[in-house]
């Protein structure tokens, strides 16, 4: 196997083991250097990645279960770009993780190599281990903060969903193995082209099978009910990553197992019509996540719930079925990125620990933090949809795709419609929070007035977000083509 | 603009305050410029054909949106009406004591996105810079907006319009897809040859007239607008009622009508009969309003009921007289919002019951509100009298039931509440508890000079306007005979 190809993985696992090897060493004071070498690490990762550039053709290894091409590239840097401002966001949080301090980077890291594993996956192998790297990192990750009981509470309860996942999906690949004789999605396709397929419906009910586990991992509806408890429990930083790491790999598995190995097209074979079941799954999740969020309080639920939302305008790109869908979700997970980083970044500086993050906290924030106040309104805004922010153009490709007059539904264009008319909703219940909050109205508490000060590595990724939502969404041309030169390698109808 | 002042610091309070109103002097004056060299290219062959000053510049090219710019003789005098308006805005905002950086920020980051959003030749464009003029608005209300309610008003405001504007890129997003660009000119070549089918333009068509509809204030979408009005702070009154509204209309007459004939044929019948909704019904519930800006608000929903029956008549007159509506209600409706603001600025209150007798008390205001009063009622000389006019002798052609009905809600129902309105605050009595107030200020009054001024030159000289109008009669009577053709 050529090992250059996969670099940028063994950077990230090795940089992973440095990081835990080297906290060993470093006396507790300065454990935030750490923090700091990850950083730096990732970053010559990602411009490495970067010098590389966007690979042409694409390149497989010897057994085709690894690739490295468009799509995967775009992917990897999305990864490492979230990992890089995460990494910087938990450095102003690891002194409230009580737990080592070198663990959390290194975790990072190691989830961080699964995704980009994830993003070159080929073959249901791959798909199988990256997920599996991702997840179990992450139900570590969630239950951080040990003196926390909702941490704790929230770690079992994705464990125990995730393993039923886990085992659902492992199931449905050993049915479309059993069918197929293969676990390379270009051969699967290959197979389904000429019509080899001899179980059929065994072979159905395994894509089925699959395709729960993977909506379990971008949390739609049915699959869903993790999100928010887990989102809620999670330390900030964990949730942010969460948020847009873990979800963003279910969609590029996505893309990859229905386009590349089921070959759904509106013209390809027709043994599998996953797209009536898809639309449905998009519209409940968009209707499910606006209506739950509309009345929340908790700051972090709230967003959980929001991302559920999110997660349905995403997969309105997939049902789309062309090129202008995929290459959609692709720049609505970019501008996602930096909203859901800033929204997760002031969320982690202002919660306390030991009390619910109702949404009263955020009262007076213009005054005591002008920076974070701007950031999570901006934040906000552009996860709303609203120009000139990078989470319009999101929004606007996707639906540009969705209405294609022939191929979709337009009920679901309705119910896009109505989640974003929705969420403009509880996103400005948020913003009113801050500039006009009266703090908790119910105890007569006063809310606090006292500024907040922020550490120079907080400052710097609220800076990043804020200057990527706005690039996004007043020049995306770089990114546009960037997306376009991605989802080719998927062979779409335009 | 908005970016330079956003650097300068905040202790600094009169320079925001003088920059907003030189920078919307500065717009103002290129606008004068804009319309006094208005000169299209008249080149049948050319696709500019029609417009003036154009200019282009790539920006997202990979989705066919490009920065495209220009005017043609009835997006020029809505520009030069949203200059008047925006110059009088910035400064009635003295009054706005609290983080005058900010409000001076978004002010103009609202004229801006407005005069761009009229100049825009290219729909993504159009619609981007119009969201960008929005979105202020409901900041406004929200942070200096006034009375109980505003928070419930900016709330309500934002879901209404929100939902008009998703409704509308729906459309043209479909407008998108059958041509393959956003280049207006283009697309407006391209459906002469190659239209969309009928039952695709009813959808879209439908799509934004409601969408627009809805940003408008049309019956009976329009609930939004006196709340909102009657809360938001008086510049911010004045932009929104003045100018932003036009959008939605200005959208109308500029890519639904020449785009999707079959469309409009379908539904104007329908708009007709709603518009009467918003003169008829809109006019009653202004006669029962108890607060100014309340009858204010109810009576600029109603005045677009004039536009809508102008559009709707889809003749070459009532079209013209549509556009002259939507410049003189501009004004009209900037006028008033300011006279109340100033009002309510010195006596705190706008209930009618309260107030009395002040025009021996503030003998310039009282006559500015008088003059603006009657042309609200469509008094001759003023601008209003010429575009209603106009509307009702193209409307009777076509439609010549509803512009009866039409006729009789706008004259006795406009006479019946803006007289009473003048009957009560100018004269009669004056409590013995009414609060004291002053009349407007040396040169505060140039704003009101400046709205009545215009209001009063185009009621004079309507061949200002109508002259600019039939530069562009070309592409309106192209408009309106492709919907008769059929």
């Amino acid at each position: 196997m050529n090992l250059s190809l996969i670099n940028i993985e063994i950077g990230a696992a090795l940089l992973g083991v440095l990081v835990l090897l080297a906290g060993l060493w470093t006396p507790p004071a300065r454990r935030s250097m750490l923090g700091f070498c990850t950083a730096i690490g990732l970053t010559i990762m990602l411009a490495l990645l970067v010098k590389q550039g966007m690979a042409v053709e694409s390149l497989k290894d010897a057994s085709g279960g690894y690739v490295r091409d468009g799509l995967a590239v775009f992917f990897k840097a999305l990864f490492l770009l979230a990992g890089i401002l995460v990494t910087l966001l938990t450095m102003g949080f690891a002194n409230r993780l009580r737990t080592g301090g070198a663990e959390v980077y290194a975790l990072n890291c190691f989830a961080l190599c699964g995704m980009l594993f994830a993003a070159s996956a080929n073959s249901f192998v791959m798909l199988f281990v990256a997920i599996e790297l991702i997840t179990i990192t992450f139900y570590v990750l969630t239950s951080l903060q040990s003196h926390r009981l909702r941490s704790l509470e929230a770690g079992i309860k994705y464990l125990i969903l995730g393993a039923a996942a886990s085992a659902i999906m492992v199931f449905g690949i050993a049915l479309i193995y059993g069918s197929a004789h293969t676990l390379q999605f270009n051969l699967i396709a290959d197979g389904l082209a000429a019509g080899h397929m001899k179980q059929l419906l065994l072979f159905q009910l395994g894509a089925l099978l699959l395709l729960a586990g993977l909506a379990f991992k971008i949390a739609a509806v049915p699959f869903q009910i993790w999100a928010p408890d887990v989102y809620q429990g999670a330390p900030a930083p964990v949730t942010a990553f969460l948020a847009i790491g873990s979800k963003a790999a279910g969609f590029v598995l996505l893309l990859r197992v229905l386009y590349s190995a089921f070959q759904v097209q509106p013209d390809g074979p027709r043994l599998l019509e996953p797209i009536a079941l898809l639309s449905v799954m998009a519209a409940a999740t968009i209707l499910f996540g606006s209506l739950c969020a509309l009345r929340q309080r908790n700051l972090k639920r709230l967003l959980g719930y929001a991302s559920i939302a999110s997660a349905g305008y995403a997969l309105l790109g997939i049902v789309a079925l062309n090129e202008r869908g995929a290459a959609a979700v692709l720049v609505y997970l970019a501008g996602y990125l930096f909203a859901i980083i800033a929204a997760f970044t002031v969320i982690s500086i202002l919660t306390p620990d030991d009390e619910d993050e109702d949404l009263s906290i955020l009262a007076n924030l213009h005054k005591r933090s002008p920076l974070m106040a701007v950031a999570l309104t901006l934040a906000v805004a552009s996860l709303a949809g609203i120009p000139p922010l990078a989470g319009f153009l999101g929004k606007f490709l996707l639906l540009r795709a969705v209405i294609e007059p022939a191929a979709t539904f337009p009920w679901l264009v309705a119910v896009a419609l109505l989640g974003v008319v929705a969420s403009l909703y509880y996103y400005f219940g948020i913003i009113r929070e801050i500039f006009w909050g009266s703090g908790q109205w119910w105890t007569e508490k006063t809310p606090e007035t006292g500024a907040i000060k922020l550490a120079d590595s907080q400052v710097v990724v609220l800076v990043v977000c804020l200057l990527g939502m706005l690039t996004l969404g007043v020049y995306p041309e770089p990114v546009l083509k960037l997306a376009n030169e991605a989802v080719r390698v998927l062979q779409l109808a335009n | 603009m908005a970016l330079v002042l956003m650097a300068v610091p905040r202790e600094n309070r009169a320079v925001f305050r003088w920059g907003a109103i030189l920078a919307t002097l500065g717009s103002l004056v290129l606008a004068l410029f804009v319309f006094a060299k208005f000169a299209p290219a008249n080149d049948p062959t050319s696709i500019n054909h029609g417009y003036a000053f154009v200019q282009t510049a790539e920006w997202i090219p990979s989705l066919g949106i490009s920065f495209h710019i220009g005017v043609d003789g009835v997006s020029v005098l809505l520009v030069l009406m949203a200059a008047i308006v925006a110059f009088a805005a910035a400064c009635c905002a003295s009054g706005i004591k609290a983080r005058e950086k900010e409000f001076s920020i978004l002010l103009l980051l609202m004229t801006g996105g407005i005069l761009g959003a009229f100049m825009a030749l290219d729909i993504f464009l159009m619609y981007f810079l119009h969201e960008l003029a929005l979105i202020p608005t409901f900041i406004m209300i929200g942070v200096w907006g006034r009375g109980e309610n505003r928070e419930f008003a900016a709330y309500k405001m934002t879901l209404y319009l929100s939902l008009g504007a998703l409704l509308a890129l729906v459309g043209l997003i479909m407008i998108y897809l059958h041509y393959e660009t956003f280049n207006l000119p283009e697309i407006i070549h391209a459906a002469q040859t190659n239209p969309m089918t009928t039952g695709q333009q009813g959808l879209v068509f439908a799509l934004l007239m409601f969408g627009l509809g809805i940003l408008v204030g049309l019956w009976p979408f329009h609930t939004w607008a006196p709340l909102a009005y009657s809360a938001a702070p008086t510049a911010t009154a004045m932009m929104h009622a003045g100018v932003i509204k036009k959008f939605g209309l200005f959208m109308l007459i500029r890519v639904a009508l020449p785009i999707l004939p079959d469309g409009a044929q379908q539904w104007l019948p329908v708009l007709a009969w709603l518009c009467l909704g918003n003169l008829l019904y809109c006019g009653l519930v202004a006669m029962r309003q108890r607060d100014l800006n309340g009858l204010i608000g109810n009576s600029s929903v109603a005045h677009m009921g004039f536009v809508f029956l102008g559009i709707a008549s889809m003749t070459l007159i009532g079209l013209t007289g549509a556009v002259m509506v939507m410049v003189a209600h501009g004004l009209l409706a900037a006028l008033a919002f300011a006279l109340s603001g100033h009002l309510h600025q010195q006596a705190r209150t706008l209930d009618m019951d309260k107030l009395g007798g002040l025009l021996t008390v503030m003998p310039f205001w009282g006559t500015l509100l008088l003059m603006a009063l009657l042309a609200g009622c469509g008094l001759p000389g003023f601008a209003n009298f010429a575009g209603e006019i106009t509307v009702f002798f193209g409307a009777w052609k076509t439609l010549p039931l509803i512009t009866g009905i039409a006729a009789w809600a706008a004259l006795v129902i406009g006479a019946v509440y803006m007289l009473r309105a003048a009957r009560q605050l100018l004269h009669g009595p004056r409590a013995d508890d009414a609060p004291r107030t002053q009349d407007i200020p040396g040169w505060h009054k140039l704003p009101f000079i400046l709205l009545l001024g215009a209001l009063l030159l185009f009621g004079f000289a309507p061949k200002l306007l109508t002259n600019k109008i039939e530069t562009a009669h070309e592409s309106l009577k192209s408009i309106v005979e492709l919907y008769h053709k059929k």
